[in-house]
């Protein structure tokens, strides 16, 4: 393996940031200083050198999806994008709720250009009904369940999961929406969606389940995850949580935070997302979320879809967006946050709630593994579907220019992005 | 105008023109050779993914007096039964050379995507929740000729208009051309939000019909019940039916109005249905003329000459 320095960048990681360049040696970070060589030198002037970026919200869609993404695709759009670990979501097909698809999952990660996690679905098939054999995945090393896609309706069920995840020492996330009154609301309910004639789903659905599971972390002693919060109330209610003390994270999205109801209009379904895109204020409240803490980390939520299922009307179209080659670069262009906060909310802190700090988020220091990203801040760049390298083209950002791009990517010290290429 | 698929962002001045060229077509319909070449050579299509009579049928008329072919299109013995895509089918159909899609969707905004795709012109004809604009400018335009205008008239539009295209389009139309609408409805079957709309609401029929000019009744569906949006049919037409005595409410001269098809006994009385001042067939009526009308600007010798 050829040694690689990263020259002339700016190191930013949780300890804080300085001038210096970082050599790279077998998977690992061997020196941090001035002056280094190597084999192959990787410019990183006017740059942020990195931990890599963690997202704990990814549609991978294999098994069984293969058309809109693979793996192998999900995970070159994750490192194009910064990430060096992503977690996959359960809704495949057949969905992640046993240790043979998990395996296969893991397997398929591992020939991937980034490190590649799973999570395990909370209940047999994601039906909300019977518990998963979660000790079974556990013992695979899935630390991570959700039933993403729907949540569990049950309140009873959920109250068990979270007891008997208690006992595994695992992290349940909650995909908060309840279907009785989310009814087959396509977007936001409120005045965009009255205008356009379009089924709505109230903020309500979001909320109500948010506060149940506050409930029932209060009555277990569990740990829940909020996944892709996108209401102001759910975000002042996991405040409140976080404040009595409860063990409560939650997640939100870059296109929650920068996209309203109002590109519903163009009834394009590219636009479709769930939970929906919300009204300014609701935005408004997600940053000032991330900005003060309450929201934990931002999440991709990477949906793809097969440009032939999205191009249906648009309450017939599955919900969805892609988002790991645009997550850094829409975050730096709509949140005003110091770069460090930046890099907190989408590499430390997410690696923090998946148990992966040790080899994904963590200090650029001498000794470490070498997953990297270089930044710059600077550069703009115009999203162009059809260059992205996710296998799907639904992009909502398509012929926007956005400020922030990356630059390189390390994964276990192999350069997997070399400026603004994938490698493999 | 290259499409015409809502009334919402159509300002006065062409509700106006499509109206005023309504009233030529409607001479011609008048005559006893009910037909001109006006569009001679051009080829209009119907795309229905959803039932219609009146509508359909009404288009049909007016291609026809208007001399275009006319290509059909039964979406229930077609490819799309065998899972073809809603793209694939409208360019399949525009591949055949067609000048014109008229469209109708159970979901809002189909139309919006059609005309994304292909260069014939587009009409909606209905779509989901949200518009039907022709069956505005024939409500326009029937008003019109029964009241002699739309500004400062006052009408009310009654029943289901959260799921109702007609209402909407309806509220836009008669708004923009100047007159007082009010929304009357039990909450559930109101919008979310009329934030926006220029428009009033009320819960209380009897407290608003001896105001109006027009009394606009939309058609309950049965299926609102299941979804607990009113207890039952009989407890809505005791509150929301225009039954014989909310007629005597109305002022002598106004008028009720009704899209069709016409629930007699649920929305309006079967008697009430009959009365002189129902003028729910002349709504039928000026629909084909304003269907030319519409046909005749989008395909007519203005847009060959732009063409050429």
């Amino acid at each position: 393996m050829k040694s690689i320095v990263i020259r002339g960048g700016e190191v930013v990681d949780a300890t804080g940031s300085r001038r210096a360049d970082v050599l790279v040696e077998e998977g690992r970070i061997t020196a941090v200083g001035s002056d280094l060589t190597a084999d192959v030198t990787l410019d990183a002037g006017g740059c942020v050198v990195a931990p890599g970026l963690v997202d704990l919200h990814t549609h991978l869609r294999q098994p069984g999806q293969e058309e809109a993404e693979t793996v192998e695709t999900g995970a070159r759009a994750a490192v194009l994008g910064g990430f060096t670990a992503v977690l996959a979501m359960p809704n495949t097909t057949p969905a992640i709720d046993s240790a043979g698809v998990a395996r296969e999952v893991l397997d398929l990660g591992r020939d991937a250009c980034c490190d590649v996690y799973t999570s395990g679905a909370i209940t047999v098939g994601r039906a909300g009904t019977q518990l998963a054999p979660m000790a079974e995945l556990a013992a695979l090393g899935v630390r991570f369940f959700t039933d993403d896609g729907t949540g569990v309706q049950d309140g009873r069920l959920m109250r068990r999961a979270l007891e008997y995840a208690r006992g595994l020492g695992v992290v349940l996330a909650q995909h908060c929406e309840d279907e009785a009154l989310a009814a087959d609301g396509a977007m936001n309910e409120g005045a965009v969606s009255a205008r356009l004639g379009v089924p709505g789903q109230p903020a309500e659905a979001e909320e109500v389940m948010v506060m149940r599971d506050i409930a029932l972390a209060r009555l277990t002693g569990g740990r829940v995850h909020f996944q892709h919060l996108s209401t102001r109330r759910s975000v002042a209610l996991v405040a409140a949580a976080k404040a009595e003390g409860l063990a409560v994270t939650c997640e939100a999205t870059p296109h929650h935070l920068a996209l309203t109801d109002e590109l519903c209009a163009s009834y394009d379904p590219v636009f479709k997302v769930n939970p929906p895109l919300r009204t300014a204020e609701d935005v408004a409240a997600v940053r000032a979320g991330l900005a003060d803490g309450t929201i934990d980390c931002i999440a991709t939520d990477h949906a793809p879809h097969a440009p032939e299922v999205k191009e249906q009307p648009f309450d017939e179209a599955p919900p969805g967006m892609l988002g790991l080659e645009t997550a850094l670069a829409v975050a730096l262009t709509y949140l005003d946050l110091p770069l460090a906060q930046l890099l907190a909310l989408l590499s430390w802190r997410p690696a923090g709630i998946l148990g992966i700090e040790d080899t994904h988020g963590g200090p650029i220091a001498e000794g470490r593994p070498a997953n990297l990203c270089v930044i710059d801040p600077s550069a703009t760049w115009t999203v162009e579907p059809e260059r992205l390298a996710s296998r799907s083209r639904n992009t909502p950002y398509a012929g926007m220019t956005l400020t922030g791009r990356v630059r390189h990517t390390l994964v276990a010290g192999e350069a997997v992005v070399i400026d603004a290429e994938c490698q493999r | 105008m290259k499409h015409l698929l809502g009334v919402a962002d159509l300002p006065a001045e062409d509700i106006d023109r499509l109206l005023t060229l309504t009233d030529s077509f409607a001479e011609v319909s008048r005559r006893r050779m009910p037909k001109v070449p006006a569009l001679q050579g051009r080829t209009v299509t119907w795309l229905f993914y959803e039932d219609s009579t009146r509508t359909r049928l009404s288009f049909e008329q007016a291609a026809k007096r208007l001399s275009a072919d006319t290509l059909s299109f039964s979406v229930s013995t077609s490819s799309v039964r065998k899972g073809e895509s809603l793209r694939d089918t409208v360019e399949t159909i525009e591949a055949m050379g067609v000048d014109c899609i008229v469209v109708r969707h159970r979901s809002a905004g189909v139309p919006h995507q059609i005309a994304g795709w292909v260069s014939a012109s587009v009409v909606n004809a209905g779509d989901g929740w949200h518009e039907h604009p022709t069956q505005a400018l024939l409500d326009c335009y029937t008003i019109r000729e029964h009241l002699g205008g739309l500004d400062g008239r006052r009408i009310a539009i009654v029943g289901d208009v959260k799921h109702s295209r007609v209402a909407r389009s309806d509220a836009w139309a008669f708004t923009t051309m100047g007159a007082e609408v009010t929304l009357v409805a039990p909450p559930t079957l109101l919008p979310p939000s009329t934030e926006g709309w220029p428009v009033r609401v009320s819960h209380d029929l009897d407290g608003v019909l001896a105001d109006v000019d027009a009394v606009y009744l939309l058609r309950m569906q049965q299926e609102r019940m299941t979804e607990a949006l009113i207890p039952s049919l009989r407890e809505y037409t005791a509150c929301y039916g225009l039954t014989r005595r909310r007629v005597d409410l109305l002022g002598d001269k106004a008028i009720v109005m009704h899209p069709g098809p016409m629930n007699r006994g649920v929305e309006i009385a079967a008697d009430v249905a009959d009365l002189p001042r129902s003028v729910v067939i002349d709504q039928v009526r000026n629909g084909v003329a304003v269907r030319m009308a519409v046909l005749f600007d989008l395909l007519g010798s203005g847009r060959d000459l732009e063409a050429k």
